[in-house]
């Protein structure tokens, strides 16, 4: 068998998620986002674009390695989508930085 | 005589990972380049009103804050759904996936409203580039729940006539994976789009 696939073995044999560890991912995410709405009442000032920039990064992350199981799954279904993802922020960052985007 | 074994997903292929798994997260990664593009165009656009009215005056942020939950709670269910398909359930994996259905009609359906209020406020797809780009950014989200919804209700009829060939647990997490992905798109949008003023 090729290391490849013990490695697959491997990684469908971890234990799956209980509900109940969803139930709590779910909540954290939604008080996150009561966070987040919360800075269109509150005024945060100049913390408020970076804060919401954390809060959304932590909840992507959060859904994508929780929710869409990559915590628990191979790392080869990791690498498909990350590359996309960095290839999206390379071309993308690029694209706005020739516009002029970020001096603006 | 033929080999009437059940195998795992994955098992006999090279990677000894399910080739449909594998191929799903390979398109979520192209989806990615998609979703930038209309991302990055629309907060090229955003400031470009001239005639129309921004978006200060138009966002409706309680509204969408709502849609967000609703959409966020949509997740919760599909993973519940997941859950209950790899351990055999078929009445809670149906129950599950109506639901996340429903919550995800409920999204589109904010979508729909939102989109009419602004047409009554003068905010048409062509009155300025920001509108164009606004639209076409969340029209295309939209388009991905709908194809979801769609899905997950195709999935439920198949599930209640037995008719799923292959593994079971697998074809809902494939759906599972496709509707996280497009909860996690809106992350994005919620916070650049609507969330950080331009």
């Amino acid at each position: 068998m090729s290391e490849h696939a013990e490695h697959a073995e491997h990684a469908e044999a971890h234990d799956h998620p209980t509900n109940s560890y969803f139930i709590w991912t779910a909540l954290v995410l939604a008080l996150f986002t009561a966070l987040e709405t919360s800075t269109y009442w509150i005024d945060f000032g100049s913390f408020a674009t970076p804060l919401l920039l954390i809060l959304m990064t932590i909840k992507f992350f959060v859904i994508l390695l929780v929710f869409m199981h990559l915590k628990y799954d191979s790392k080869l279904f990791g690498a498909m989508f990350y590359i996309g993802l960095g290839l999206a922020l390379g071309v993308y960052t690029a694209a706005l930085c020739t516009f002029q985007f970020f001096v603006k | 005589m033929a080999d009437t074994t059940i195998h795992a997903p994955g098992h006999g292929t090279t990677t000894g990972l399910s080739n449909n798994k594998l191929a799903m997260w390979m398109f979520l990664g192209s989806e990615c380049l998609l979703f930038g593009g209309l991302i990055s165009t629309y907060m090229l656009y955003r400031g470009r009103h001239e005639g129309g009215p921004g978006p200060a005056q138009v966002f409706d942020i309680p509204l969408t804050s709502v849609s967000s939950f609703v959409l966020l709670m949509s997740s919760l269910t599909m993973v519940l759904a997941v859950n209950a398909a790899k351990a055999k359930d078929d009445r809670n994996t149906k129950l599950w996936l109506t639901v996340t259905a429903l919550l995800g009609s409920l999204f589109v359906g904010g979508q729909v409203y939102e989109f009419t209020a602004f047409y009554k406020e003068g905010l048409g797809f062509t009155t300025s580039l920001f509108s164009s780009s606004f639209f076409t950014l969340t029209g295309f989200h939209g388009v991905h729940v709908s194809i979801g919804v769609m899905m997950l209700l195709a999935l439920v009829a198949i599930i209640s006539r037995g008719r799923i060939t292959g593994d079971k647990a697998e074809a809902v997490e494939m759906i599972g994976l496709y509707w996280h992905f497009v909860d996690v798109v809106w992350v994005v949008i919620f916070t650049l789009v609507y969330l950080i003023p331009a």
